[in-house]
């Protein structure tokens, strides 16, 4: 039987019904149509359905969907100004080479910007340890750290 | 997953009533072990009880000793002061859980009542002496945490109790305390072995000499320097993790210890006394022999962290100092 609940997606307030066996990685691919948020393990493991929930870093796939009432929610489709500018961090990954196959990136992303917002001047092992559940099979990493440190040294300015 | 009614009671009153009436239901905090459950289809429970809009399990309070709520997550017990500097092995624990996405919505009370034999919290709470705080049909009792583990993955609580909290006895000058997860890898991984102490120490030579010989590189040298100024062993508590069923202390190892000054054959016979007490098996992480090595090691190795701990507190920069 489907609940309705309310909560803010990227700065707007929405509504959705929803089944309590649906977790919110569900909610945001299947209802919303926000498939920035990607399903690698579905158990925790890959960090590919990282979004940010209330200012912190969280597997979209263990959210039970019935959490979600109340809460502000961040996806990668939030993360650009509203005139498409990007993102400190998105352009950073760009000029870095921090993306190859893709598959990795916006839940990178998320870790990177929750890390960003929480501590703008992160020293490498912080960057490492933000990003530690977040598993890229193509880059090797360094260039993702790289990434990361030049959108921090860019968002001080 | 099978279909189950969610329910996100906002009080412990509400929560343990919701348990008394709902038989088998399930409580769920970061649910962080219980959805990997119900993916897996290992569990098919018809009423899951959130804790999650609990405020009254949140709490950290140090007052007396340190009490922390069952709902407080891996993340806030990693980044506060307090617990780093006296329940060092606890933050020590927290902060190497999963993955920062992870640790963020994972709790301390989901930790200790899924009781996974490699449970990173379960060594550092019975290295430090925790009571577990469970609200029953009765009301409110307390359970010491070497009582509370059973076996992998159960705990001493009967259908519709819940666990509150923690409380952790007060903690002097003169003890530290130190966890140690041996893992593959430094992220996203199970311990091979974990092993925790606590210790507090009294001091028969100089505390500034003690400092220097925390300072050599090589562990024969640090034990001998220490042994020179006597350092003596006062208490000790030692627990340790994927070495048995459940997460142990080694008591016979502990009393090995006590009131001894440390020294090289001190920590040699001592670590064959805790080899004897577990019961290691192979699994894909590691076989057994290994597992028992690795404890001497670190037994060792966690005994002489914690004691830095007490010299040279505060140092947050060789945290992960291996010797
Ligand atoms: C990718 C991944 C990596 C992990 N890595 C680690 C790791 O490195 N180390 C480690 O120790 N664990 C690890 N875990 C396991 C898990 O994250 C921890 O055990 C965590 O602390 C569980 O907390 P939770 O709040 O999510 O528990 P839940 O999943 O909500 O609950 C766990 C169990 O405890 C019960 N429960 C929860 N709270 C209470 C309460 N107050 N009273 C009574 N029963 C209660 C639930 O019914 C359930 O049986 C990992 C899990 C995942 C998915
Ligand atoms: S899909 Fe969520 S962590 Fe892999
Ligand atoms: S870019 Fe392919 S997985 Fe990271």
């Amino acid at each position: 039987m489907k609940q309705e609940i309310q909560f803010v997606l990227n700065g707007e307030q929405v509504f959705a019904d929803v089944d309590p066996q649906w977790t919110l990685l569900y909610l945001l691919r299947n209802v919303f149509g926000y498939t920035g948020a990607k399903k690698g393990c579905g158990v925790g493991e890959c960090g590919a359905c990282t979004v940010i929930v209330d200012g912190e870093a969280t597997n979209s796939c263990l959210y039970p969907v019935l959490e979600v009432e109340g809460r502000h929610v961040t996806t990668i489709e939030g993360v650009a100004a509203p005139d498409g500018t990007l993102h400190p961090i998105q352009q950073a990954f760009i000029e870095n080479n921090g993306v190859q196959c893709g598959y990795c990136t916006a839940g990178m992303i998320m870790s990177a910007k929750a890390l960003l917002d929480q501590k703008p001047d992160p020293t490498e092992e912080e960057i490492r340890t933000a990003i530690a559940g977040n598993i890229c099979r193509c880059t090797g990493y360094v260039q993702i750290v790289e990434s990361i440190q030049m959108a921090a040294a860019r968002m001080k300015q | 997953m099978g279909a189950f009614t969610y329910h996100k009671p906002a009080t412990v009153g509400e929560a343990a009533d919701l348990a008394a009436e709902l038989h088998g239901a399930r409580f769920v905090a970061g649910g962080t072990d219980v959805v990997v459950l119900l993916k897996q289809r290992k569990i098919d429970p018809a009423n899951l009880i959130s804790l999650r809009n609990v405020a009254e399990l949140t709490y950290i309070d140090s007052a007396d000793g340190l009490s922390l709520g069952s709902g407080v997550t891996h993340t806030r017990i990693a980044n506060h002061d307090y617990i780093r500097a006296r329940y060092s092995a606890l933050a020590d624990g927290a902060r190497v859980v999963g993955s920062k996405q992870i640790r963020n919505v994972a709790t301390l009370g989901g930790n200790i009542c899924n009781a996974a034999p490699s449970a990173d919290t379960a060594c550092p709470l019975l290295a430090l002496d925790a009571a577990v705080r469970i609200l029953g049909r009765e009301g409110e009792r307390e359970v010491p945490i070497d009582d509370f583990f059973l076996g992998p993955n159960k705990v001493a609580l009967a259908d519709g109790e819940l666990v509150l909290g923690i409380k952790l006895p007060a903690t002097s000058e003169k003890s530290g305390s130190a966890y140690i997860k041996h893992s593959r890898r430094q992220a996203m991984e199970l311990p091979m072995v974990g092993v925790a102490a606590w210790v507090s120490v009294s001091i028969g030579g100089s505390e500034e000499r003690c400092r220097g010989a925390l300072e050599c590189e090589h562990t024969p040298d640090v034990i001998q320097l220490l042994q020179n100024e006597e350092v003596v062993l006062e208490d000790v508590r030692i627990a340790m993790g994927v070495v048995a069923p459940r997460p142990i202390r080694a008591r016979e190892a502990e009393a090995k210890l006590k009131g001894q000054v440390v020294s090289g054959a001190l920590f040699e016979s001592m670590g064959d006394v805790a080899v004897s007490e577990c019961q290691a098996r192979d699994s894909f992480r590691c076989d057994a022999g290994y597992r028992l090595e690795m404890v001497r090691v670190l037994t060792k190795r966690a005994i002489l962290k914690a004691i830095d701990r007490i010299m040279r507190p505060g140092r947050e920069a060789d945290i992960d100092l291996l010797w």
